[in-house]
Order: structure tokens, then C-alpha cells, then sequence
């Protein structure tokens, strides 16, 4: 079943086109690596599948919902991390997911047995009345990835997730994607590090707003004949025309 | 609403986290009240002045006495030439001389005053007038020379009525538009923002959670306008407090559209600042008849003036609370105060929308 299909979708800003016609489908439960250059178009087709941008062209449905008419819905339905940290650090880590629990209407009942498990998971049971701002780098991703998904959606959206932590903390949180993944929770991760291009089960790269090689890592890696996905990056990379 | 609530116990948590800030904003206008109402004083007292007496009989001698007995004033030194008191004025020692003509010359007192600060050598004069006129001898005369002044709901003169008024618009002004304007921003700087434009909450939720504590916070502040003003200075509330209250809430949300509007221009709090504050707080305290009356100014900026919110709020203010007007004799004021709230509430929140 795909959570997240489209067709031909399309955004243009006057005379620039910054996704073009881009179709592709990913199944529930997967994880997809959305990987691009800067300024390729990733993060105005991810605006445009969040319901946060409406469009030009093309069709696209998120969790069964329509990009164009159903953008509340569609809301309800994914969890959102982004690139920049998206908790409050002025507010202890159990306010921050009380606040998240209401955003998302969870009942008060589900809301404390969910705070605790998801306390328990992260093993940071003791720190439910520290401040997010006391917390280091890694904790935060975590804390914040799980936060994005207290409320069970259906897609939770990465925008560089782990942007500024080293490759074992950044592997400690892949971990709780793969969890994640494995309760059916679909993850759309854009990237820039290549060490996580691997981990995904399937990965897309994008030039100049179109999509240029869509497979398993390992398929991508046969293709293009590089050894790793740092090289089919690169591979695909140097056809870029626009920059920024 | 359920989600409305916990947004807005977060942004309670924010301003009641940032001790610092929120004792700012409660005791600001304390500060100002106290600072306009006992330090920045526009009354004279005790200037001190010079006298070149060269009449030396029982007029002159009266005029004297009665100067210094007069709580304007204070007799600095006695003079002899007109160099001194050029040389008393270059060294800030008087702020007034009088130069009394001799008996026989039939010429006029004259009076020499130190205009660097014009409105204050004004005032000086004219108080130095009404002392001699009231020293010329029989009340015939006296009569002849003075007319008869009433001074209507402020008969004291006491610069209070003017300036508290004055202090409401401006609190009103820098907290709903400023702390709105700069909350917003900082969820935008944050990347929080996003966060909250993905989640089901609706930005007009967004929007109202941010206001709404700084909307309590200007009512908290305008009790103790209100209440400093009636128990300290003893300015009267002589109209309705309904009416003086309603009126403010309308104020505080054209001010508050003006936050949101400004918060879709700027990008950082820093920018935010200082938009709110060249944009809002220069022409809230210049062009609102807070300082300077708007009736002496040119033509443009008295035009200019008229889309000061703060100025249609003062003039109801004024109405209300020094005069004791009834809700009827501000319907323009109101009018025009709800005219600016729907406008900029289409045109924030369509800038809004865009920046989604």
C-alpha cells in the first residue's frame, strides 16, 4: 500500500521551476531517502507533500489525502522534523510533549502512558523536568523525532534530522527510525550525509528539480558502478546546471 | 480548543520563564508614570533670576519683593549693568533678568530671558507678566489690564492630565505590537514555526495564542495606569470605566494587528525591534499630541498624524476620562479605531497566508 504517491507533480515560482514533474510512490513502513544538492527542489516538494505549499501541477495524495484539497487532513495524519531544532528549550522536556500530545489532540489518558513510554525508551526518565535547552545535541534529535510522532502518524517527514552530531550519534537515532519504521510509521528523510543515504531502503536523487535515479541503495551503487552513495551523489551531482 | 488551551499554556510558560522580561513589561508603567509625574515636570519653580533695579523707590521695591515671594522664583542677585546679567546668562546662573527703567524715563521694565529652551523662557515670561501685573498699584487698573480666565477640566494646569493619557497609548502601543511582533519572529527564527504550520493547529490559533497573554498583560498594565494616575497624581476618572476600558481593548488590538503585520516583514527579533520601534513608538510619541500638540504642526505631518493610532486613543481617553464624556461623544475616535483594526487584520493576515 503506498502512503505517499504522485504524479507529475510540479512547483514553479514564475519562470522557475523548482520541482519538475517528479512521480514516484513509497509503501508504508518504508524508509525513503529524499537526497539532492542545495537549492535541487527537495524541500519545495516536501512543503508541497506537508500541505504547507499548494502545487502548480501534477498530482499527489499523502496518506490518502489530496495535496490540493484535503491539506487538514493531511496535517493530522504526518509528523514533522526539521532541520533547525524544533523544541522548546525554555520548556522542560515533559511540557514539550504535553504541548506536542495537545497540538495533536491526544486524550490527557494516552497522552501520560505515551510520555512515559517514550521516556523509558529513550532512558531519559530522569530528566522529564530538565529544560530542553540543558539537553546535549543528540538527546534533542531524539527527543524531538519521538515527540513528532507521540501521535502514531502515518509518514513523519525529516528535513536533515541529524544535521551537527557525529556518525554514532547519528546511528543511535537511525535506530529509532528503523523502531519506528518497524510499527509501520513510513519515514521520509532528506539528508546530506551519505553514511545515512545507506541505511534507507530506497533512496531518490534530485537535480534541478527533477528526479534523477530512484532505487535500493545497493541497485543505485550496481548503476552507477561507485562504491559507495557518496560517489553516485557525486555521479549525478555534476549534471547540475542551477546552483542555489 | 483543546489544542488552543496547551498552545496557550506554552506561551504562558515563555513569559513567565523570562522573569526578566515580564518584570520589564509589568513595571514600565510605573516607571513612566512616576518619571512623567514628579521628575519630567513642565511647571516652573524657583528659577533663579537677576533684577538691575534702577528705579530704586517703593514700586520697584514691591515689584522685588513680590517676585520673590512668588514661588516661580528666586532672587539670585541684585545687578548693576546689563554685562552682568549677559555674564550671569553665559554662565547658567539666572534664567531670567529684569531691568527696571529709572523713575524719570518713562521707559518699560524689560525682561530678558534665556531662550535655549523656548518653551521654558515662555513660561518664565509669562509668569514673570502675571507677577508684575498683579503688583500695579489699585484693582481698577489691574482689572482693566486682565481678563478673566477659566480653565475648563483642569484647573490646576497639572501636566498629569496630558501625559497619562499619553503613557496608556504608549504602553498599549509598545507592548501588544512590540512583544506580539517579536514572539511571533523568534517561533520563526527558531524553526519552531514549521513545526507549528505542519501540526493540525490552525494559524489563526497560532496567532491568537501569541496575543493573547500580551493582551492580559496591557489590561494589568492599564489598572495600574489607571490606578497610580486617580491615588498618586490625582488625576479624576470623571467618565465610564466601561467605556474607558473598551476603548482600550479596541486600541490594544489595532496595536496588536500592527505586531502581526510587522512580524510577517521581519525575519529576526532584532529586525522585528526595530521596526516596532521606528515605525510604531517614534510617531506614538511624536505625532500623537502625547508631547507636542499635532494642531502647530505643517500640514503633512498633521496628516501624517491622523493614521497614528495612538492619537484617536488619546483624544477618547481624554474625553472620557478628564472630561467625562458619555460612549456617544467618541464615535469618531472608535470608528476610526475599529476602521484600522479590520484593515489590518485583512491585510496581516493575507501577508500570513502568504508566508506560508
Amino acid at each position: 500500500m503506498s502512503v505517499i504517491e504522485t504524479d507529475k507533480l510540479s512547483k514553479r515560482f514564475g519562470s522557475f521551476t523548482a520541482v519538475d514533474r517528479i512521480s514516484f510512490r513509497v509503501e508504508k513502513g518504508e524508509i525513503f531517502g529524499f537526497l539532492g544538492a542545495n537549492g535541487a527542489g527537495k524541500t519545495t516538494a516536501m512543503r508541497m507533500l506537508c500541505g504547507l505549499s499548494v502545487p502548480t501541477s501534477g498530482q499527489a495524495r499523502v496518506a490518502g489525502y489530496d495535496v490540493y484539497r484535503e491539506q487538514e487532513q493531511i496535517k493530522k495524519h504526518i509528523g514533522y522534523m526539521s532541520q533547525r531544532f524544533s523544541l522548546y528549550g525554555d520548556l522542560t522536556v515533559g511540557e514539550n510533549i504535553r504541548l506536542f500530545g495537545g497540538i495533536y489532540g491526544l486524550p490527557k489518558k494516552q497522552l501520560a502512558g505515551r510520555t512515559d513510554e517514550l521516556l523509558r525508551t529513550l532512558g531519559m526518565e530522569n530528566e522529564r523536568n530538565t529544560f530542553v535547552s540543558d539537553l546535549p545535541l543528540g538527546w534533542k534529535q531524539k527527543l524531538a523525532f519521538s515527540v513528532a510522532i507521540i501521535h502514531e502518524p502515518e509518514i513523519v517527514f525529516l528535513d536533515e534530522p541529524t544535521g551537527g552530531v557525529d556518525p554514532v550519534t547519528r546511528r543511535r537515532f537511525w535506530e529509532l527510525i528503523y523502531r519506528a519504521s518497524e510499527r509501520g510509521i513510513t519515514a521520509f528523510v532528506t539528508t546530506h550525509y551519505m553514511d545515512e543515504a545507506e541505511y534507507c531502503n530506497r533512496v531518490s536523487i534530485m537535480v534541478d528539480g527533477r528526479i534523477e535515479a530512484l532505487d535500493k541503495p545497493a541497485a543505485l551503487k550496481d548503476t552507477f558502478q561507485a562504491g559507495n552513495m557518496n560517489e553516485v551523489f557525486r555521479a549525478l551531482a555534476r549534471k547540475a546546471v542551477r546552483n542555489e | 480548543m483543546k489544542q488552543f488551551v496547551s498552545f496557550i499554556r506554552k506561551e504562558f510558560y515563555h513569559i513567565f520563564r523570562d522573569m526578566r522580561t515580564t518584570l520589564m513589561l509589568l513595571l514600565m508603567p510605573v516607571i513612566l508614570i512616576i518619571l512623567f509625574g514628579f521628575a519630567i515636570s513642565t511647571e516652573i519653580r524657583r528659577s533663579p533670576i537677576a533684577v538691575w533695579d534702577q528705579r530704586h523707590d517703593d514700586s520697584s521695591g514691591k515689584l522685588i519683593n513680590q517676585l520673590q515671594a512668588s514661588e516661580y522664583f528666586e532672587l539670585y542677585q541684585m545687578i548693576n549693568s546689563r554685562e552682568e546679567a549677559g555674564e550671569l546668562f553665559r554662565r547658567g546662573k539666572i534664567r531670567l533678568a529684569l531691568i527696571i527703567p529709572p523713575a524719570q524715563a518713562d521707559a518699560r521694565v524689560q525682561i530678558l530671558a534665556d531662550a535655549t529652551d523656548p518653551n521654558e523662557a515662555n513660561l518664565l515670561i509669562r509668569y514673570a507678566g502675571a507677577v508684575m501685573t498683579s503688583s500695579l498699584p489699585g484693582p481698577s487698573l489691574r482689572e482693566e489690564v486682565s481678563g478673566e480666565v477659566l480653565l475648563l477640566y483642569n484647573p490646576q494646569m497639572k501636566g498629569a492630565y496630558n501625559f497619562v493619557p499619553g503613557v496608556m497609548g504608549l504602553i498599549l502601543m509598545l507592548i501588544c505590537a512590540m512583544m506580539t511582533s517579536v514572539g511571533i519572529v523568534k517561533e520563526k527564527e527558531l524553526g519552531t514555526m514549521e513545526v507549528l504550520l505542519v501540526s493540525p493547529l490552525r494559524p489563526v490559533y497560532i496567532i491568537l495564542a501569541k496575543a493573547a497573554p500580551y493582551l492580559l498583560i496591557s489590561m494589568v498594565n492599564i489598572a495600574t495606569i489607571l490606578l497610580l494616575s486617580r491615588f498618586l497624581l490625582d488625576v479624576p476618572i470623571r467618565g465610564s470605566l466601561v467605556v474607558l476600558v473598551s476603548l482600550s481593548v479596541l486600541y490594544a488590538l489595532v496595536a496588536l494587528c500592527l505586531g502581526l503585520l510587522i512580524s510577517t516583514l521581519a525575519d529576526t527579533q532584532q529586525a522585528a525591534m526595530l521596526i516596532s520601534g521606528v515605525v510604531l513608538m517614534l510617531p506614538t510619541v511624536l505625532l500623537s499630541g502625547m508631547v507636542f500638540p499635532v494642531e502647530n504642526m505643517p500640514w503633512i505631518l498633521r496628516r501624517l498624524s491622523d493614521i497614528v493610532p495612538a492619537k484617536w486613543y488619546i483624544i477618547g481617553v481624554k474625553d472620557v476620562m478628564i472630561k467625562g464624556l458619555e460612549a456617544g461623544a467618541i464615535l469618531r475616535e472608535t470608528g476610526i479605531l475599529a476602521l484600522m483594526a479590520i484593515v489590518l487584520t485583512g491585510l496581516s493576515v493575507k501577508r500570513f497566508k502568504i508566508r506560508l
